[in-house]
């Protein structure tokens, strides 16, 4: 019988939702072991009254992919926690606030303040801002989901059977996801789906695979600053990766396009706080000089040691 | 704030310097303030970001690292990896909104008892005026 699948998508960009559909033909072949009961808002014509209609524990694996932001998505994904055996917070979004949990570092009000007033593109002259609440026509009452003052992790919210990490999961991840989920041939409860190695095991750039010694690094740079050289470890040419403490469930797909890692995949085992590993091992690695260079470079270490899990983070805001 | 809150000050103290110099200020007698509690690690390169971080969601009010002075590190350079560490966590913390003030990074070798209490006393003050943690708040 083919297993009742749903996919939601909550406060994310939908690249993971596209994830899934890059595995093409593998898809479709999945689709035969796979019966769509929900994915909104992209791809299947269902409503939410008729997500609300189903039976409990009737759907036998929901996928996540966003944070949680707004009142409407905290509501679904309620409703989905009931609805489904199996809920996966699927990328970086769900399994740790991702990009939009960001957010954490800034107001509702400084974010209205940006969004509706200050950016260049807004021409608001009657200073208008969204209300939950606004009645038309003196009759017709329209309604907008709250937004909360703190963007959450899935788990946060919700129970979560499993995280996947990735901004998106990589396809070639994907495919093993769902072979897993297809033959359900699933890790224990609560876990992350991972290989389990890091970035640094996977990547080609890697010294210790090439035999070479690892240095301590002089000289901090941007992305910005030069090219870096296409074969040698990033983190000894001064480039910040991030590849020690993150899951390398990529195959680390960023050194291999001559970028450093920024953590999307997730955190190794072991890692409580991304950021407070990420400072515990560049100060292994950078030269007194280098860690004051870091500092002046760049103008926010939250968002660079964060740029990914601030939500889930010790301190998971700015206070 | 209520009026019976008292600081909760955590001091990770290194064994060969900062803990031997709150044993020294005990027995000369020099006293400091009881809010401050101390936790013994082996060098002060023990200590990773993620222990301030459990400190101050637990509740510290004030969080200082006490290592040995530069050159004086029994491992040779756990204090210059403890200080480059701090460098950076204390300015995440920063924008985090917590006030510099609250974390520190002290050397206080093991002979120096009166340092230990005096920094003590002042650190206590310090975070009075700052008052409770903001992530109690
Ligand atoms: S994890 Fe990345 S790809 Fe997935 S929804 Fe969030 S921002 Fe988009
Ligand atoms: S630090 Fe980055 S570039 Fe270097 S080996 Fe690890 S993942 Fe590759
Ligand atoms: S290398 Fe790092 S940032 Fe890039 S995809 Fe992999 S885990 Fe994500
Ligand atoms: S032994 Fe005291 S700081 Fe290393």
């Amino acid at each position: 019988m083919a297993l009742k699948f749903a996919f939601y998508l909550a406060a994310g960009c939908a690249g993971c939702e596209m994830a899934l559909v890059d595995l093409a033909d593998r898809l479709i072949d999945a689709l035969g072991d796979l019966e769509i009961v929900f994915w909104a808002p992209t791809v299947a014509d269902i409503k939410y009254k008729d997500l609300e209609a189903m039976p409990d524990k009737s759907i036998d694996i929901a996928l996540v992919d966003g944070a949680i932001r707004l009142s409407e998505q905290e509501h679904i994904v309620k409703v989905l926690r009931k609805k489904a055996k199996i809920l996966v917070a699927f990328g970086a979004c769900a399994a740790m606030g991702g990009i939009p949990g960001l957010a954490n570092l800034h107001t509702k009000d400084e974010i209205f303040e940006t969004v509706y007033f200050n950016t260049y593109s807004t021409d608001n002259p009657d200073g208008v801002v969204p209300q939950t609440k606004c009645v038309v026509d003196g009759k017709y009452e329209l309604t907008l989901p709250e937004f909360w003052n703190e963007v959450k992790a899935l788990h946060q919210v919700v129970d979560v059977d499993y995280f996947v990490g990735g901004c998106p999961p990589h396809h070639e991840h994907v495919a093993k996801i769902v072979e897993a989920i297809v033959s359900g041939n699933l890790p224990p409860k609560g876990s992350w789906i991972t290989d389990g190695k890091s970035v640094c095991d996977v990547c080609p750039r890697n010294p210790a695979n090439k035999g070479e010694t690892r240095e301590t690094v002089k000289e901090v740079k941007r992305t910005i600053e030069g090219i870096p050289d296409e074969e040698r470890c990033l983190l000894q040419q001064g480039y910040l990766c991030f590849g020690p403490i993150t899951q390398g469930d990529c195959g680390a797909s960023c050194p291999k396009v001559n970028i450093p890692c920024r953590g999307c995949g997730g955190p190794l085992p072991g890692v409580k706080d991304f950021g407070a590993r990420a400072i515990a091992s560049l100060a292994s690695i950078l030269e007194d000089s280098a860690v004051d260079q870091l500092m002046e470079k760049y103008p926010s270490l939250a968002k660079l040691f964060y740029r990914y899990s601030l939500p889930v983070a010790t301190i998971n805001k700015r206070r | 704030m209520s009026e019976e809150w008292e600081p909760n000050i955590i001091v990770i103290a290194c064994n060969w310097c900062t803990y031997q110099a709150a044993d020294l200020a005990g027995s000369l007698r020099y006293s400091y303030p009881p809010t401050v509690k101390v936790v013994r690690v082996p060098c002060s390169g023990r200590v990773e970001p993620e222990f301030v971080l459990e400190a101050l969601i637990n509740g510290a009010d004030g969080v200082l690292i006490g290592g040995c002075h530069p050159g004086d590190c029994h491992y040779k350079e756990g204090n210059y990896k403890a200080l480059r560490r701090f460098k950076l966590l204390h300015k995440l913390l920063t924008e985090l909104g917590i006030e510099p003030e609250r974390v520190r990074l002290e050397w206080i070798g093991g002979s120096e008892g009166l340092k230990f209490a005096e920094v003590m006393k002042e650190f206590d003050a310090t975070i009075r005026k700052l008052g409770p943690n903001p992530l109690k708040r």
